[in-house]
């Protein structure tokens, strides 16, 4: 008889920190202790707290434990599964602290403030589930839904459910999930297409990963209900090649459907079929616009369609077709079973559900979070990601990754939905959330999103394939200190014609991180063109490093790893010092910033 | 499958298998298995209370977990149960066949056996 399950995470982060050898161990370790037919191993998908992996996580009690590493594994058997005590070093700091009595062992990830303050719809099997066995899912109510479509709904009582929730695409645009669906429906056709679109290509966002890697099957369940609903019996899920084991799974996973007849012919006796084949994608960021996807699907180079034709009339090899993003299927059997109305009711007037976040940057919890629509930025940096570390302090978060903008300290307030985002200039995106510090250089951030965009334009239209160039040129430009204040209004100019001109959602949106961030911090590009200076100390062109020869000890530090010998010793010895002084030759230094890291014991250099 | 009957069956089969990572249970049961307790035979206490408690379908209600030494070892094996809003019942000396009737009694119709528990033993209570 089970009486305790063992969780190891088996995301894509935990994974590459070690969570198969910590199985491994497990596996041992328990025969050792004779305790292999009491306690059952599962390997889950993404906790969410991927800077804390590997993670393990003991249920019933849920102890949560974090950074485990292999030979700790001899220490959970022998004292948490065998005497039941719980390793206490092994456990995440902010869960030791008991908070209520009754429960003995208050040591449950649910307590933890990282987890209190998240409500899990689309990420609820995460981490919960073996991914790879779908019993494990329909332990979870899996498939009930479609079971309730295709048995007691007809496909326009499931468009008008889907457009009652008031779903919208979690892929970054924000279009309503049940219209799109509705544009579909009535267009007449042999075969009918359902697309979902898995080629997460912003930095920094993994979260349609980690919904594949943990709950494959909750993707499949919600593409056979929108074939249903569209009157289509074949479907693609376009994911990118660089997520080897979200591959694996998924298609384990259409096997195992497959296998139960939740894939295929006659469906719960319905009558209706529907079957899903996977498309990998080469990692273009292009081919996450609709209908570049499409056309990849297609075996074609993945460059974007004008439209009209909309995909709903004339989408994948010409046929009627709906594309919708993971985390949007991800949503969609929830709201079959729970009702509209359930849905309706967490979020905000126009946005509702919940809202995956990816966070990354200068945060303390890297991760996943999942989120209501309408919680400020405050409380997700704050009170879930834990602030930011080494007492530094926020300056701007990005959001939407280089199609998207940044969101200043002085709007850490703002509630988070599609509409106040667009409202200041910003936009949801995929759901990427880069927190920056005093450290980060804005201008510098701007660049960065071009110089991705400069390479990932598919170069078919104009504006977006030269305008992007010469826009990254101009903030080269002006990080190296030869910028004019007209460059300043040329940039935004331009920014505003690529808008206005590019063919696609890429060249459309790829001048928002460069419009943002002129917004909200003109001061720093104007520091940067007037003073020559960057405020934050990034831009290496625009720093002088200096050494303050009355703090200087003479150790010689600096001027031993000097890489290129700009370092050398003064006559000069500062009054209480036995050694002379160093100083640097500003016209030899490189400003790698060696000589700064090596001086930390009389802190004397300093950049400016 | 051909019908939602038999995706209800699959679902009932395996939900037992994943309430255990729930934290759906009324009532804890926690035994002690420090090492005063798995000498004293904690271990097929402890095994009893997850059959019992799986085969009288208690298992969506209570959780059965484990602790470490509560420093009553010569009372071992200790067995507590917790349940919101009501005091901590506390058993000693417990056997297998002591963790069945608790099943069916405590855990099943809400009688607490007061002879098996720490007041009742002769070297505290009454």
């Amino acid at each position: 008889m089970i009486r305790s399950h063992v969780l190891i995470c088996g995301g894509t982060g935990c994974t590459s920190s070690g969570s198969k050898a910590i199985q491994q161990a497990f596996v041992d370790e328990l025969a050792k202790a004779g305790l292999s037919d009491e306690i059952k191993l599962v390997q889950t998908g993404c906790f969410g707290l991927c800077a804390l992996g590997p993670v393990v996580i003991v249920h019933p009690d849920g102890t949560f434990y974090s950074q485990v590493k292999p030979e700790d594994v001899k220490d959970i058997v022998e004292e948490h599964l065998l005497k039941g005590r719980v390793v206490e070093r092994l456990v995440y700091d902010e869960t030791t602290n008991p908070t209520h009595e009754i429960m003995s062992g208050n040591v449950s990830l649910n307590d933890t403030d990282f987890y209190k303050a998240q409500h899990r719809v689309a990420l609820r099997n995460c981490g919960v589930i073996d991914p790879e066995n779908i019993d494990e899912y329909i332990a979870m109510d899996g498939y009930a839904a479609l079971g309730k479509a295709l048995t007691e709904m007809t496909p326009e009582e499931v468009i008008q459910c889907i457009k009652d929730s008031g779903l919208r695409g979690r892929g970054g645009g924000g279009f309503p999930t049940g219209v799109k669906w509705s544009l579909c429906a009535p267009n007449k056709a042999d075969q009918k297409y359902v697309v979902c679109n898995a080629d997460e290509g912003d930095p920094g966002a993994f979260m349609d990963r980690s919904v594949l890697e943990g709950d494959p099957h909750c993707i499949i369940e919600a593409m056979a209900i929108c074939g249903y609903a569209i009157g289509a019996t074949k479907g693609f899920v376009y994911v990118r090649a660089e997520y080897p084991i979200a591959v694996a799974r998924l298609q384990l996973a259409i096997n195992q459907a497959r296998e139960y007849g939740l894939l295929g012919k006659n469906i719960f006796d319905s009558g209706f079929d529907f079957d899903l084949e996977i498309r990998l994608g080469a990692g273009a960021f292009v081919c996450g616009e609709e209908t570049a996807l499409m056309t990849s699907i297609e075996g074609n180079r993945g460059e974007p369609k004008p439209r009209p034709p909309f995909p709903a009339v004339k989408g994948l090899f010409g046929k009627p077709t709906v594309e919708n993003n993971v985390e949007t299927f991800a949503n969609v059997a929830q709201i079959i079973l729970h009702g509209a109305e359930w849905f309706a009711s967490m979020g905000t007037e126009r946005s509702k559900g919940t809202k995956v976040f990816a966070l990354g940057g200068k945060i303390k919890h890297t991760g996943l979070v999942e989120v209501p629509m309408g919680t400020t930025l405050r409380e997700i940096i704050y009170d879930i990601g834990g602030g930011i570390p080494n007492g530094k302090k926020f300056k701007a978060a990005q959001t939407g990754g280089p199609s998207g903008g940044c969101i200043p300290a002085s709007l850490i307030d703002t509630e988070i939905d599609y509409d106040n985002l667009t409202a200041i200039g910003c936009m949801m995106g995929s759901g990427g959330l880069i927190v920056m510090d005093e450290d980060t250089c804005m201008v510098d951030i701007a660049k960065f999103f071009l110089e991705f965009t400069v390479d990932e334009s598919c170069g078919k239209c104009t504006p977006c394939r030269v305008g992007t160039k010469r826009l990254y040129e101009m903030l080269e430009k002006i990080t190296s200190g030869k910028g004019t204040m007209e460059d300043l209004d040329k940039l935004e100019e331009l920014c505003y014609y690529i808008k206005a001109n590019s063919a696609c959602g890429l060249g459309q949106t790829a001048p928002n991180p460069v419009l943002a961030t002129l917004k909200f911090f003109r001061e720093e590009y104007e520091a940067h063109v007037r003073d020559k200076k960057c405020p934050a100390g990034v831009c290496k062109e625009l720093l002088t490093y200096s050494i303050d020869k009355d703090k200087c000890i003479g150790c010689g530090l600096c001027a031993r790893n000097c890489p290129v010998s700009a370092i050398s010793k003064t006559e000069y010895i500062a009054e209480g010092h036995k050694l002379p002084s160093y100083e640097i030759d500003a016209s030899k230094c490189i400003k790698c910033g060696v000589c700064m890291a090596n001086c930390s014991k009389a802190k004397a250099i300093s950049k400016k | 499958m051909k019908s939602l009957a038999e995706l209800q069956a699959i679902r009932e089969k395996m939900r037992d298998k994943v309430v255990l990572r729930e934290d759906s249970g009324e009532i804890r049961v926690v035994v002690g298995m420090a090492t005063c307790g798995i000498a004293a035979g904690a271990r097929p206490v402890l095994n009893t209370f997850v059959e019992e408690v799986n085969s009288h379908g208690l298992n969506n209600k209570v959780t059965v977990s484990q602790t470490g030494c509560i420093g009553i070892c010569q009372f071992e094996p200790v067995v507590e149960v917790y349940e919101a809003g009501k005091e901590k019942v506390t058993y000693v000396r417990m056997t297998p066949e002591k963790a069945k009737e608790v099943v069916e009694k405590h855990l099943k119709s809400g009688k607490i056996i007061a002879e098996y528990t720490i007041t009742n033993d002769r070297l505290i209570g009454g």
